[in-house]
């Protein structure tokens, strides 16, 4: 007497190797819907916006008419806004690394600025908007300018700076350290002499990286009241500005048919900003980290 | 001041005599000297402090955020009933003889772009999730994920103009009552922007189950489909849950998106082919308009923005919980 249908099994096993073959074929369908989006979203802009692409693009001001719309003021707005945000938000962000990974000793203090760190990064950019309307526009009186407006974002990726150097500090081994300690240097000598160096790299990548994200910040800027039709160049830090995200914004909003191209424009300018930055992120990883 | 000041001076001649008299002194004694300096000793106390004050600063921002908030949306309340503001069905603050704020149509049209940017974005996150970890091979992966990256990437206005000028064209043709503004695109499309968010972090968790346990489930004779949806997945099941917390939360908070396909008439319903507002596209309504300071409507921002915090500070606690209480520890 058999026990086991010979058949029935090899029926059973073929039936549910079948199911794993078409389940695969749906998760691989599944994780090409996000490239295909990705693919269209490129497609579009690009095929829209490549003609409206020319250098007057970059010699213009903004303009109610399509033809004449540039994106010269809101281009170097954003290299100004860039300017103040980089070294506000890099010092911020790799100061409070340092601490949290070389001196802060387990206590409630500590705990609590790591987890304020974590829930900071949890809050809508659009509330960082708020915070620098009523903070830098209004109390400190910065109005809407490049200041105001560039503290305001290097707050919004602080979190993400200090997560960023936090891993990259982390990443130095605990060896190089104590050979360090052990030729007498002292804990400062040990951070700005040893630990650093190797640790630059990856700060720099995550801080580049989360850079880009405030250039193509829209929300806060809305927020604090930056223009979106400026006919000047900024010439100081409290001047006023508009930034590329603002531009494609208020294009974006126009009823014309014709802007749309204009924004798509745009969005390739702001896509080509964001490209660079990315790739300067990429050949600084590359190039300069080192592996223990 | 002063006290810097003598210690310049006093490293510089303790310098001179070092570098004069090297070779007289043992190595015992130019240790103790060189760490008696103290310049050095008052660099080394203040570091720690400095550092301190830096890392303080995200600590002010967050009592910056929830002060102003607090403030400003106390002084709302001095205009508006704390009942009318969170039970009135309305939202109606720009009538010229009576201001309506109820906030209940706000957060509707956020629960609806939520509802469908979840709808879209879990079965695709947690299927591209899957797909990664558990059958992709390493060259895919290496080709898929920074794909995903640079999705991740996109502006959000990118997004919303993609919303605006292709998604809903897009959907008219399907679905002929539709509106230029409304929840359905908006919603659609920020689902594809939260989804390698779902996905990223759910492979994560995928990919921290230990191969010892899928191993174990092949051996008995399971396809790697079974493994993958009653083995793996139900290890990971709190990371993924995280995810799709933490990535509700960004959508509650998503900005541009909605302002720009969304429309500006906050409706109490569940309609999403009509016209709607959701919080955060109202502050940006408010704010790139000309709402003088002072007003009830300057002040309005600040309720909704209030409660747009608290909405999301709940997400991201709940993701905290989640990925504590459930985690299985291998």
């Amino acid at each position: 007497m058999r026990y086991v249908n010979h058949e029935a099994v090899v029926k059973k096993m073929n039936k549910r190797l079948m199911v794993n073959g078409i389940f695969k074929t749906i998760f691989f369908a599944a994780t090409l819907f996000a490239l295909l989006v990705l693919g269209v979203l490129f497609y579009r802009i690009i095929s829209q916006g490549v003609s409206y692409l020319t250098p007057e693009f970059f010699q213009n001001f903004g303009s109610r008419v399509p033809e004449k719309a540039g994106i010269k003021a809101a281009l170097i707005g954003s290299i100004w806004l860039m300017c103040v945000v980089a070294p506000v938000s890099i010092i911020l962000g790799v100061g409070t690394a340092i601490y949290l990974e070389e001196y802060a000793t387990k206590n409630k203090l500590n705990d609590f600025i790591r987890m304020n760190i974590s829930n900071l990064a949890g809050v809508p950019s659009v509330v960082f908007g708020l915070l620098g309307l009523t903070i830098f526009v209004r109390a400190l009186a910065l109005g809407n300018s490049i200041l105001a407006a560039g503290f305001t974002m290097s707050l919004l990726i602080l979190p993400v700076i200090i997560v960023g150097a936090q891993e990259a500090i982390r990443a130095v081994p605990q060896d190089v350290r104590e050979a360090s300690y052990g030729m007498g240097a002292t804990k400062w000598q040990t951070i700005i002499n040893i630990v650093l160096p190797s640790a630059i790299p990856g700060i720099l990548t995550g801080a580049i990286l989360a850079l880009s994200r405030a250039v193509g910040e829209t929300a806060p800027l809305v927020v604090i009241g930056i223009p979106v039709i400026v006919h000047f160049l900024p010439d100081n830090l409290l001047s006023q500005f508009t930034a590329l995200p603002m531009q494609i914004y208020d294009w974006a909003k126009r009823p014309q048919e014709a802007f749309q191209y204009v924004a798509s424009a745009g969005i390739l300018v702001l896509m080509g900003f964001l490209l660079i930055m990315n790739s300067i992120a990429i050949f600084i990883r590359n190039k300069f980290s080192k592996r223990y | 001041m002063g006290s810097s000041c003598y210690s310049f001076l006093a490293f510089g001649k303790g310098g001179f005599t070092v570098g004069q008299k090297a070779e007289k002194l043992s190595v015992q004694e130019l240790i103790q000297k060189s760490s008696g300096k103290k310049q050095k000793k008052l660099i080394e106390k203040m570091i720690p402090i400095i550092l301190l004050l830096i890392a303080s600063v995200s600590v002010l921002t967050t009592f910056g955020i929830v002060g102003t908030l607090i403030v400003e949306t106390v002084i709302f309340f001095n205009d508006v009933k704390i009942t009318d503001f969170l039970f009135g069905t309305e939202w109606y603050p720009f009538g010229n003889t009576e201001q309506l704020f109820g906030i209940l149509p706000l957060v509707a049209g956020t629960l609806k772009v939520t509802g469908i940017a979840v709808v879209v974005a879990v079965p695709f996150g947690i299927a591209s999730a899957i797909f990664l970890s558990e059958y992709a091979t390493d060259k895919t992966r290496r080709i898929i994920k920074p794909i995903l990256e640079v999705l991740a990437g996109v502006p959000t206005i990118v997004y919303g103009f993609f919303a605006l000028t292709f998604v809903t064209p897009l959907l008219q043709q399907f679905i002929p009552g539709l509106k230029i503004f409304n929840a359905l695109s908006p919603g659609i499309v920020v689902g594809v922007m939260i989804l390698p968010m779902i996905a990223s972090l759910s492979e994560d968790a995928m990919s921290s189950v230990p191969n010892s346990i899928r191993e174990g489930a092949l051996a008995m004779g399971s396809t790697k489909l079974e493994v993958a949806l009653r083995v793996v997945l139900p290890a990971a099941l709190s990371g993924i849950m995280a995810s799709v917390v933490l990535a509700v939360s960004r959508a509650i908070g998503e900005t541009m998106i909605v302002s720009l396909a969304g429309g500006s008439t906050p409706k109490f319903d569940l309609d999403v082919t009509e016209s709607i507002q959701t919080m955060t596209a109202y502050i940006v309504q408010v704010s790139s308009g000309d709402a003088g300071y002072g007003t009830t409507i300057y002040y309005s921002i600040y309720a909704v923005g209030f409660t747009l915090f608290l909405f999301t500070l709940l997400m991201n606690y709940l993701a905290h919980v989640i990925s504590k209480k459930y985690r299985e520890e291998y």
